[in-house]
């Protein structure tokens, strides 16, 4: 009994900061969840349910037998989204894409995060010489055109791997971890000058305790927005690496790779072997970054609007109130220093 | 006192530009030198024989230690030499000045849509928060920055090339009226050969990869523009300024908008790389020539000596705005120079 | 209740300054409601110096700021502030922005962020008095800026440099400066001091002090340090919950207070001849649901169990002292035989 109401408790404890956080961003943040919901659900089971598969272009009517799917046939209701030049139905090539999508996205951000955060942790926590070179080095990455990254370690990575999904992870990820390392990075310095590290370290923790106890679940808060706003870059940068043709092999179902390969469907007025790709991009990112922004707003409890929630004073002409109370999205952004704002300005850059 | 300062300051600033520039190349020295293995052989190898390339790699100093190939690259890169491409005959050198201009007027002019376009709705959407304006001006940025630009630019094409026909579909300028090249920048060679005729061409076709461009950059800029207003609005010496009865259209003009519109610089300096980034693609989509098709065709080749070279001199120009755009700062914020 | 907003005033031929009556001041809440200041009436006389104190949350803040209508979307401000003959609670967007900073001045608390960092301390000056007195040359205006810098001690040599150029204290001189350079009536004065060392607290307190005896201007200190009230102030009100629970000259309500409350608070306060620490147990009430009657009740040691059954009214247990309480007579329920007597209790009563 005690343990459910424990839970209870717990969980209306957690809820509490979504029940202040202004309506807007409630509903953005619910429109966010579900849209990316979806495409776990059609990447999971999409490939169950539909009929063709991405790379799929012929059909076996009879064992040994095989019929062509039709090229480049309008959407009809054998195939809802059309068939592209190679005869590819183009919902299968969707829901293909969505199951690479989100394992690369996946695995990218955490191999960002794996990397990122504990550098940034130990560099910010050491200071030093190691602190100020890192700093060096992801800032310059982080200055680096992040499509141009990608394309050069994805580029390299040729030279090692066939490329696939992990080499295209690869090559997306390594462009977030100087993101990672700079918040968790400052996070960590002020984290660090609190009272209860010191007491921990006057009590002769060993510097991993610290670390991975005390100052990492601190610290860990600031990511999991960055986290959904990485992901929705992820999705982007993969879909421009193949739509650049790097990334993974052809002719893997990949969004933007589709693209590409519609260039010339367009000026015939084919429009369905561009149009679903792009849709499915646009859709699922914008999902992602609804996620973000509105898990910015939710966790961050002091950009809250103050006042902003809660019902009129009855009967009351109410002041107009000359400043907006608070901020949503974006403010956290700000805190996280990866916004260049008046007061972070230059400094943070 | 002042100018002190903020001469001080400047120098700091570029003395600091010296280690970010080193750190990078050597980078790019790492990425594409080391890690890749063999230039010759990944590219051109397949036709040659073997002493044909071992002729190549001694012309290229391939087979000297590394950190002589590295001192030789990082000298090269500082004084303005960025190597040989094994495919092309031009030295990267030549090739970046036949292509750079024609990237840079591209991002300058999408530059100023993103700013336009993000300043004015980012700043809206933060005065008016949660009206309908706000929200549609934050979907707005978030949508628009979500939509790849390979596919906006295709959408774009498609409808306002192929179908209404007002724009071109691609290039810098049509055939005949292409202005004279003398610096390569389309835009000053007409105004100094006063060829109007081809500043209006050039004009014409930068306007559809431009806009594009720069409407997927103003997406980030408004949700960055909103958070500063926002920011400013609610500081305190914007309540301090009103409680000493400034009128309100002042104080949201003189305290919160132009406050909000320092970092813009830093912001824009940030916005630079994803820039280059969409500049790459949109070059592809409308098979403009410049810096972005460049690299991305040497890559199809796998010529590394020309990936390299380029990447460098991306690098090296990074360096540059990084500065620039710290030295603004220090001229626009009093506090900087400090 | 005129008697209650002049209690202990120096009989003063002129009219007040300030009129501050039934003044309640409410923020949107996700519970409803939330009235930070219910029911405070007070006039402020010209040269007189009024020390608003009470604990963190007794509503003091959002008096001050509520007085010239600076409210968060959603707040409301109802009842009655009279500057100068108009009414400021019902008085129009235009005729508001005319009457802040020019009849009546805020200095707020913390004077590190007040100024905008991008805009010479000058520039401050110029645009507050161009936007009274647009008929004012930039020119004059900057020497009038110059003037009342001199006036805080700040050469006026230092009036083109920006603010991050000054120390805390300096700023908030600043800050004085550009409150006093339209020659307000009243001067609000929001824990002026709170943010700056005691050396600086002490300039700036001579400063203000020296501006109401030699301006005459009307001084509201708004303030959780009761030293400093004991020092400055002619009168002081306490603040809790939300009202005014006692009301007098500083030597009344120092040296006799009448309220529980003030007795609790001054009780607690530390000095040299402190031996043992006193506190009011408990916390001030939640103002989303305040309790019924005297909002005190529940942490007084004096509670009488009709204590809850009506707000007090303010009893006048001396001339010019009023005090809310049910202990004293005139309060609105009669004082029933036994009940006690608070001042005849020492510091003990709050264990």
């Amino acid at each position: 009994m005690t343990t459910l109401s424990t839970l209870r408790a717990k969980l209306a404890h957690a809820y509490r900061p979504f029940r202040q956080a202004s309506r807007t961003s409630r509903v953005l943040i619910f429109i966010g969840l579900a849209i990316v919901l979806f495409y776990v659900l059609v990447a999971v089971v999409g490939a169950q349910l539909y009929e063709y598969e991405g790379t799929q272009y012929r059909v076996e009517v009879a064992p040994g037998e095989f019929e062509d799917l039709p090229q480049l046939e309008p959407p009809s209701r054998e195939h809802p989204f059309g068939t592209t030049r190679d005869r590819f139905d183009v919902l299968g090539r969707i829901i293909g894409g969505a199951q690479l999508a989100l394992a690369v996205m996946f695995l990218a951000v955490a191999f960002a995060m794996v990397i990122g955060v504990p550098l940034g942790l130990v560099s910010g926590y050491r200071g030093g010489r190691l602190d100020r070179v890192l700093v060096t080095v992801m800032d310059a990455i982080y200055a680096f055109p992040s499509l141009l990254l990608a394309i050069i370690i994805s580029f390299m990575l040729t030279a090692y791997f066939e490329p696939g999904v992990v080499s295209a992870a690869l090559a997306v990820g390594v462009v977030y971890i100087p993101q990672y390392f700079r918040v968790v990075r400052n996070h960590t310095l002020s984290v660090k000058e609190e009272p209860f590290v010191e007491a921990a370290r006057a009590l002769g923790a060993k510097e991993r305790t610290i670390l991975g106890r005390y100052v990492f679940f601190n610290v860990v808060q600031s990511v999991p927005v960055i986290l959904t706003l990485n992901a929705a870059d992820a999705i982007l940068t993969l879909a421009s690496l193949g739509f650049l043709g790097y990334g993974v092999q052809p002719p893997t179902a990949e969004w933007g790779y589709d693209v590409s390969q519609a260039i010339t469907d367009v000026s015939s007025g084919i429009w369905w072997t561009a149009f679903w790709p792009g849709m499915a991009i646009i859709t699922l990112v914008t999902g992602l970054t609804l996620v973000g922004e509105g898990l910015n707003d939710v966790i961050n409890p002091l950009l809250r609007a103050r006042g902003a929630a809660g019902k009129a004073i009855a009967g009351e002409a109410e002041e107009a109130g000359a400043e907006p109370e608070a901020a949503a999205l974006d403010d956290a952004a700000v805190d996280r220093g990866t916004v260049p704002t008046l007061e972070t300005g230059v400094e943070n850059r | 006192m002042k100018g002190s300062s903020l001469r001080r300051y400047l120098l700091v600033r570029v003395a600091l530009t010296v280690p970010m520039v080193l750190i990078l190349l050597t980078l790019v020295f790492l990425l594409l030198r080391v890690a890749p293995g063999d230039p010759i052989k990944a590219t051109v190898g397949a036709r040659l024989s073997p002493e044909q390339i071992a002729e190549r790699r001694e012309a290229l100093g391939l087979n000297d230690p590394i950190l002589v190939q590295y001192g030789r690259y990082m000298a090269g890169a500082l004084t303005g030499d960025f190597g040989d491409p094994v495919t092309d005959r031009r030295s990267v050198g030549q090739i970046i000045a036949d292509t750079a201009p024609a990237t840079f007027e591209l991002a300058v002019f999408a530059m100023v849509v993103a700013v336009i376009v993000g300043v004015v709705v980012g700043a809206l959407a933060g005065r008016l928060r949660d009206t309908p304006f706000d929200v549609g001006g934050r979907l707005f940025g978030i949508v628009i920055y979500a939509a790849p630009i390979f596919w906006l630019g295709l959408l774009a094409q498609l409808t306002f090339a192929v179908n209404l026909r007002w724009f071109p579909t691609a290039g810098r300028a049509s055939g005949f009226d292409a202005p004279e090249e003398i610096t390569g920048f389309y835009i000053l060679d007409s105004i100094i050969t006063r060829d109007w005729a081809a500043l209006a061409t050039t004009l014409h076709h930068l306007v559809l990869p431009g806009v594009t461009l720069g409407l997927v950059i103003g997406g980030v800029f408004v949700r960055l523009v909103r958070v500063n207003m926002l920011q400013t609005l609610r500081a305190d010496y914007v309540e301090a300024a009103r409680a000493r009865g400034v009128a309100e259209g002042r104080v949201l003009f003189r305290h919160a908008f132009k406050n909000a519109l320092v970092p813009i610089v830093t912001i824009m300096g940030l916005q630079f790389a994803i820039l280059l980034g969409g500049a790459i693609l949109t070059e592809t989509v409308f098979s403009w020539p410049g810096l972005g098709a460049a690299i991305v065709g040497f890559i199809g080749s796998r010529d590394y000596s020309a990936v390299q070279g380029i990447v460098t001199f991306i690098a090296i120009v990074i360096a540059v705005v990084s500065l620039l755009i710290d030295v603004i700062n220090g001229f626009v914020d009093p506090r900087v120079r400090y | 209740m005129t008697s209650a907003a002049t209690a202990g005033a120096v009989p003063d031929l002129d009219a007040p300054a300030l009129s501050v009556r039934d003044l309640r001041v409410g923020y949107r809440t996700t519970r409803g409601p939330l009235w930070a200041v219910d029911g405070v009436s007070f006039d402020v006389h010209p040269g007189e110096s009024l020390g608003l104190v009470g604990e963190s949350g007794c509503g003091k803040s959002s008096l001050g700021r509520a007085i010239m209508r600076l409210m968060p979307p959603g707040g409301v401000v109802r009842g009655s502030v009279v500057v100068r003959g108009r009414d400021l609670v019902k008085a129009p967007e235009s005729e508001l922005r005319r009457i802040r900073g020019e009849d009546v001045a805020l200095v707020f608390q913390e004077p590190m962020t007040r100024l905008n960092p991008l805009m010479k301390v000058s520039d401050h000056f110029i645009e507050a008095i161009r936007a009274h007195r647009p008929d004012i040359s930039k020119r004059e205006a900057h020497h009038m800026a110059r003037a009342a810098l001199a006036q805080m001690g700040i050469p006026p040599t230092r009036a083109d440099n920006y603010p991050h150029e000054f120390s805390g204290g300096m700023r908030q001189r600043i800050m004085i400066a550009l409150g006093i350079v339209l020659r307000p009536r009243v001067i609000i004065a929001d824990e002026p001091t709170t943010a700056l060392d005691v050396i600086v607290e002490s300039q700036i307190l001579d400063i203000l002090d020296r501006l109401r005896r030699d301006e005459s201007v009307g001084l509201i200190l708004i303030t959780h340090n009761l030293g400093i009230v004991a020092e400055t102030c002619d009168r002081v009100a306490v603040m809790y919950a939300g009202k005014i629970v006692e009301m007098g000259t500083t030597e009344q309500v120092f040296t006799s207070p009448k309220h529980p409350y003030t007795r609790g608070l001054l009780s607690s306060t530390i000095s040299l001849e402190t031996t043992e620490l006193h506190s009011i147990p408990g916390y001030p009430p939640d103002l989303v649901d305040p309790p019924p009657g005297c909002r005190f009740a529940p942490r007084c040691p004096f509670r009488m169990p009709h204590c809850t059954d009506k707000v007090p009214d303010y009893a006048e247990p001396e001339p010019g002292q009023l005090v809310a309480c049910f202990c004293y007579p005139g309060a609105g329920l009669p004082v029933p035989p036994g009940a006690p007597d608070p001042t005849k209790v020492g510091p003990e009563v709050w264990q």
